[in-house]
């Protein structure tokens, strides 16, 4: 038994670890040791990856490049391949992801399972929107290819299934042109939230990258930096290679408290502000800014943090996020990685995927136990009253109800469960 | 420009995947050679994906049949030169098992030991003859004590030791390096069933890149990770009477 953990450190647990190295055979390591559940880099926060005293299958191992056509942009990849080699690799070649996270520490599985979500949902959907083709394979041996036109019902179930429709071996996707790594950035400041809902309207027509920080903190004003980005016709900026930093050890008490909070936010609102305009920055530091700290979860101590992100539908974007926001700024507590993004008006395709038209907020709480159950159960109440959901790769801790009121494609999904697959996420939220 | 002629022996093996894709960082070309074509072919890819500007062949052949190992080293081989060969092949056998089978002892020591020695003794025959070139052995932090959990490993890997030793006591002043790697515990296919050991295994990455800088550095011994030499040179001179109380 090994001790696995998610992003958001709330504890680690005992797992019958098998590391999985090639597809072939792969059926027979999963029947060998189901049920289990695929583990990629544990970027998810919470239990979508854990299955606590049972198996994890780590498919890190699956890390070979299949083939890439350097004159279409199409790429087959096996599974445990981070998004960070595929740009690597592709941008040099004039080829990008066209939807990457916040993170690229992550396994392509791991963004096709979750669905994943970048800056420019509006211009590109989401990850399962580029995709060509998947390879699953399931626990009694069967191995289905889906993609978009072929068998179309396993690839809507599968992307955005957290992992729970087999191991996917191998993935198909479709890059898109870039120029170069560069990335023409304008930062705007806002004061309150109709400003900010304005920018991102106004932003969505030109600009394909539209993400905002907000200080969540500040006890008037819904104060702000909205950032908008596009690519770049100019091929010179210099990725900022801020090597090294790292957050060495896990500090006793978590270093996201209400002390230091406040004047954080602050200092990094007037930071930015002060900054504000105009500028040319390479992808990294952009798509990725917490990319160039290691391990930087640790700061929240021994204790780890929650995430909580919702997206609440266009009528009620404003009324509630305002809500949440004066529920948050009540408790006391807060958030730092405070994100706040408007989604485009598009469905996406898989069935339990998690991007749909509105208006999504990010927040990261530091754990402090109860306190912080009861503020996210009163965010919860204020998300199911807006008609709005959760996303289960940030989530520990919602319950049956609102996962099931915000996922009404969750009544197909039962079919195309694997039963030699589950997930501390998936007892507490499908019952199985 | 004339392109690095790399030759790797156990081309699968996940230690010396990895430091190709180091290697293949620069265009080069590049012999993988294996026991397996369908395995050889995934990796030929992966690196053809990765090095779109080198040239990637494999071929496969019994590890075991010296007049197949000479023939490969002889005729497949790139004519000019070799400038880097890895022979990076090996298997951890489970102890107990041929302690009681005869039979796969045999095969575990003629695999990690008497196998490389063919390869290397073919490939520095090949590289005396066309002025030189570095060879690079995967040995084992195993092969520095005998120990009750893995003898029949550990000597076979302490074999390569003295015969690396060997060739680098002939070849010394002249062109040809010869380096032994000594990895610790890392976590590839080989360890894949030491689930419960797990934490305590390196990744492959990591080891693969410390290979590479040594390499790259022209050392003559290489421990992967670096800590090893330091554990190692510690466990070479506990005396026996301590050592042989420990439980490992
Ligand atoms: C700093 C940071 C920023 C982030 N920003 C964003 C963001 O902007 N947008 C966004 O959408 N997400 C974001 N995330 C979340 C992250 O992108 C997702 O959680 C992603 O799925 C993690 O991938 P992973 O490889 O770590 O998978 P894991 O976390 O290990 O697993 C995630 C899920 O994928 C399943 N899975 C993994 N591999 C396979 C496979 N081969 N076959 C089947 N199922 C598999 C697992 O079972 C699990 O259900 C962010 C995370 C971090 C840490
Ligand atoms: N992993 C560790 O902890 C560790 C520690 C110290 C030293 N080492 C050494 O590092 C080297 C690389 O191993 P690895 O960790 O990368 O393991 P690996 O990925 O399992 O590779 C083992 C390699 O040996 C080949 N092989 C096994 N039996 C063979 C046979 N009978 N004939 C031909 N080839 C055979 C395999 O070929 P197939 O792909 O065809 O099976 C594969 O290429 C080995 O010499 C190993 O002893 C490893």
């Amino acid at each position: 038994m090994v001790a696995l953990a998610s992003w958001g450190r709330l504890g680690s647990w005992q797992h019958e670890v098998t590391q999985l190295h090639r597809e072939k055979g792969l059926a027979q390591v999963l029947a060998d040791s189901a049920p289990g559940i695929a583990y990629g880099m544990g970027r998810s926060y919470g239990d979508v990856c854990l299955n606590p005293g049972g198996a994890a299958w780590k498919t890190r191992g699956l890390n070979c490049f299949i083939h890439f056509d350097p004159a279409s942009g199409v790429l087959e990849c096996e599974s445990g391949v981070l998004l960070q080699e595929i740009q690597a690799l592709t941008v040099p070649q004039g080829w990008m992801l066209p939807v990457t996270p916040g993170t690229q520490f992550v396994t392509l599985g791991g963004a096709v399972a979750n669905d994943v979500h970048g800056k420019n949902h509006h211009a590109m959907g989401s990850f399962g929107d580029h995709l060509q083709q998947l390879t699953l394979v399931r626990s009694d041996g069967q191995v289905i290819h889906c993609g978009p036109d072929l068998e179309p019902s396993w690839f809507a179930a599968t992307v955005g299934g957290m992992g729970l429709t087999g191991v996917i071996s191998r993935v198909t996707l479709a890059l898109r042109p870039v120029l170069g790594p560069c990335l023409d950035v304008e930062s705007v400041p806002y004061a309150n939230l109709d400003e900010f809902f304005e920018l991102a309207d106004d932003s969505e027509r030109d600009w394909e990258y539209t993400v905002s920080w907000i200080d969540c903190l500040a006890r008037k004003s819904r104060r702000g930096i909205f950032y908008r980005a596009n690519h770049s016709s100019e091929s010179s900026c210099v990725a900022r290679r801020r090597q090294g930093m790292r957050v060495p050890l896990t500090p006793p008490i978590s270093l996201v408290n209400r002390f230091s909070l406040r004047p954080f936010n602050a200092l990094y609102y007037h930071l930015k502000k002060s900054r504000a305009g105009l500028s040319r920055e390479h992808y990294q530091p952009f798509f990725y800014p917490l990319d160039s700290i290691t391990d930087w979860n640790r700061m929240y101590g021994p204790n780890g943090f929650y995430q909580y992100q919702c997206v609440l539908p266009p009528e009620q974007r404003k009324d509630g996020i305002e809500a949440i926001l004066s529920e948050i700024a009540c408790s006391n507590t807060g958030s730092f990685l405070a994100v706040l993004k408007t989604f485009g008006q598009r469905e996406a395709l898989g069935m339990l995927s998690f991007p749909c038209p509105g208006v999504t907020l990010a927040l990261d709480f530091p754990n402090r136990g109860a306190t912080t159950l009861a503020l996210m159960s009163r965010l919860d109440r204020i998300v199911a009253a807006a008609g709005g959901r959760l996303y289960a790769a940030k989530d520990a801790c919602m319950s049956r109800d609102l996962f099931t009121s915000g996922y009404p494609g969750i009544a197909g999904f039962a079919a195309f469960r694997d039963p030699g697959i589950s997930s501390a996420l998936s007892r507490r939220l499908l019952g199985s | 420009m004339e392109l690095k002629n790399i030759v790797i022996i156990g081309a699968t093996s996940s230690i010396a995947q990895h430091c190709a894709r180091h290697w293949l960082a620069k265009p080069c070309c590049v012999l993988l050679v294996g026991r397996s074509e369908e395995r050889l072919a995934r990796v030929a890819d992966d690196l053809r994906v990765r090095s779109p500007q080198s040239e990637i062949s494999f071929a496969t052949l019994d590890f075991l049949d010296p007049l197949a190992v000479e023939s490969l080293v002889r005729n497949a081989v790139t004519p000019s030169s070799i400038d880097l060969a890895l022979i990076a092949h090996g298997d951890l056998p489970d102890q107990e098992q041929v302690q009681r089978d005869l039979a796969g002892c045999r095969d575990a020591l003629a695999l990690n030991a008497i196998s490389p020695a063919l390869f290397a003794e073919a490939l520095v025959c090949k590289m005396e003859q066309t002025g030189g070139g570095q060879l690079v052995v995967i040995g084992s932090v195993a092969g520095d004590r005998g120990r009750k959990s893995n003898y029949i490993y550990g000597s076979a890997k302490a074999l390569l030791d003295r015969y690396v030793q060997g060739l680098q006591h002939r070849f010394s002043g002249s062109a040809i390096t010869v380096t032994l790697v000594k990895p610790g515990p890392t976590s590839t296919p080989m360890t894949a069933h030491l689930g419960d050991a797990g934490p305590g295994l390196a990744p492959v990455e990591s080891v693969a890149q410390c290979i590479v800088q040594g390499v790259g550095k022209g050392k003559l011994v290489i421990y992967a990770p670096g800590k090893w030499a330091l554990i190692m040179m510690v466990i070479r001179h506990l005396p026996r009477f301590i050592f042989n109380k420990l439980d490992i």
